[in-house]
């Protein structure tokens, strides 16, 4: 009965996995395309375009394509900008690699800084100067007095 | 040692800004278009971008520096801009009425599902020339900040003037007759 119920489970989560790899949710590609107006994604916006694109979507939806099916139909009416992520390739691959760059290139310079911090010593202390004889016989002289 | 990783750090630092400050300064000079308007009102007759688009039926390609020789009215629109369903019928009453005199109107549909304005110039039965532009590239050119905009292009492909917005009332469809006869020369 566990075996089964286990089974069950798996091939649920296995369908329920493919359905939403396999149909796009409306919620999901709208927040994937950017509305060429206003330049922000389109479940962000209520320009008179991006609803217009939003009813494209769920029309398209509706009638069967995939994301990639979709995406492939508003690059071509809207050209490459119209998909929020940056390409993974050519000048778009910029886009993911400089957050990581700065992201690197700002450690490398709080390590320098820890080192060079880390590796000041304190100053030496200075040496005691001593007295010359002089002096050294009149601070003697005085504080005999003053005991005395 | 240390001083020397300290130097390199700032060093990097300060070449990002310097970096960063260099391609503010590209941008804003490649940026040309922005006071396209501006220098046209003023009477400078900047030269009109050129550009070829697809026509917006699908029939061929239409070139704007193929004009040269004819005053153009060049209009920006889409189909889900109000002004321009307001502004459309009295484009195409221009366009009839002056292409027997050298003058074109020349639509350019941008940001806009090409089928929607398709349907749009049906619904509005325009018969002068369009092209389409989904991704607007042809927009930063001449400074397109909003639609509809319309820029008169004399003889020898400058602007003579620009327009934001529709060409609806009395004193702008005055101010375009009167571009078109500059532009045409007369």
């Amino acid at each position: 009965v566990i075996r089964c119920c286990i089974a069950l489970a798996v091939c649920a989560l296995g369908l329920a996995g493919g359905a939403s790899a396999g149909r796009p949710t409306a919620a999901d590609l709208e927040a994937e395309f950017v509305c060429p107006v206003c330049e922000t994604t389109l479940d962000q916006s209520n320009a008179p375009i991006a609803q217009n694109m939003k009813a494209f979507i769920r029309a398209r939806i509706a009638a069967g394509d995939d994301e990639s099916q979709i995406k492939n139909a508003l690059v071509a009416e809207f050209g490459p900008g119209v998909v929020a992520k940056p390409p993974g390739g050519g000048f778009g691959l910029l886009a993911w690699l400089l957050p990581l760059v700065a992201l690197a290139g700002g450690a490398v310079v709080v390590a320098v800084l820890i080192w060079t911090w880390s590796s000041r010593r304190p100053p030496a202390s200075e040496p005691e100067e001593e007295l010359e004889p002089r002096l050294e016989r009149l601070v003697d002289d005085e504080l005999a007095r003053l005991d005395g | 040692m240390a001083s020397r990783g300290w130097l390199v750090a700032r060093g990097a630092a300060i070449g990002l800004v310097v970096l960063l400050f260099a391609l503010l300064a590209w941008s804003l000079v490649r940026d040309k278009g922005g006071d396209l308007a501006k220098r046209a009102n003023r009477g400078d007759r900047p030269a009109a971008p050129d550009f070829t688009l697809d026509r917006l039926e699908g029939k061929g390609r239409l070139q704007l520096s193929s004009l040269h020789g004819k005053a153009v009215v060049l209009n920006v629109w889409a189909s889900w801009c109000v002004p321009c369903k307001e502004e459309a019928p009295y484009l195409e009453e221009v366009w009839r009425a002056n292409r027997a005199r050298g003058v074109v109107v020349v639509g350019l549909d941008s940001k806009d599902f090409r089928a929607d304005a398709q349907r749009f110039a049906r619904r509005y039965d325009l018969t002068f020339p369009l092209v389409y532009d989904g991704p607007g590239n042809t927009l930063n050119g001449y400074g397109v900040t909003g639609f509809p905009e319309t820029f008169v292009v004399d003889r020898g492909g400058r602007v003579v003037e620009a327009f934001a917005g529709a060409v609806n009332g009395e004193e702008e469809r005055a101010r375009l007759e009167s571009a078109i006869a500059t532009a045409r020369g007369t």
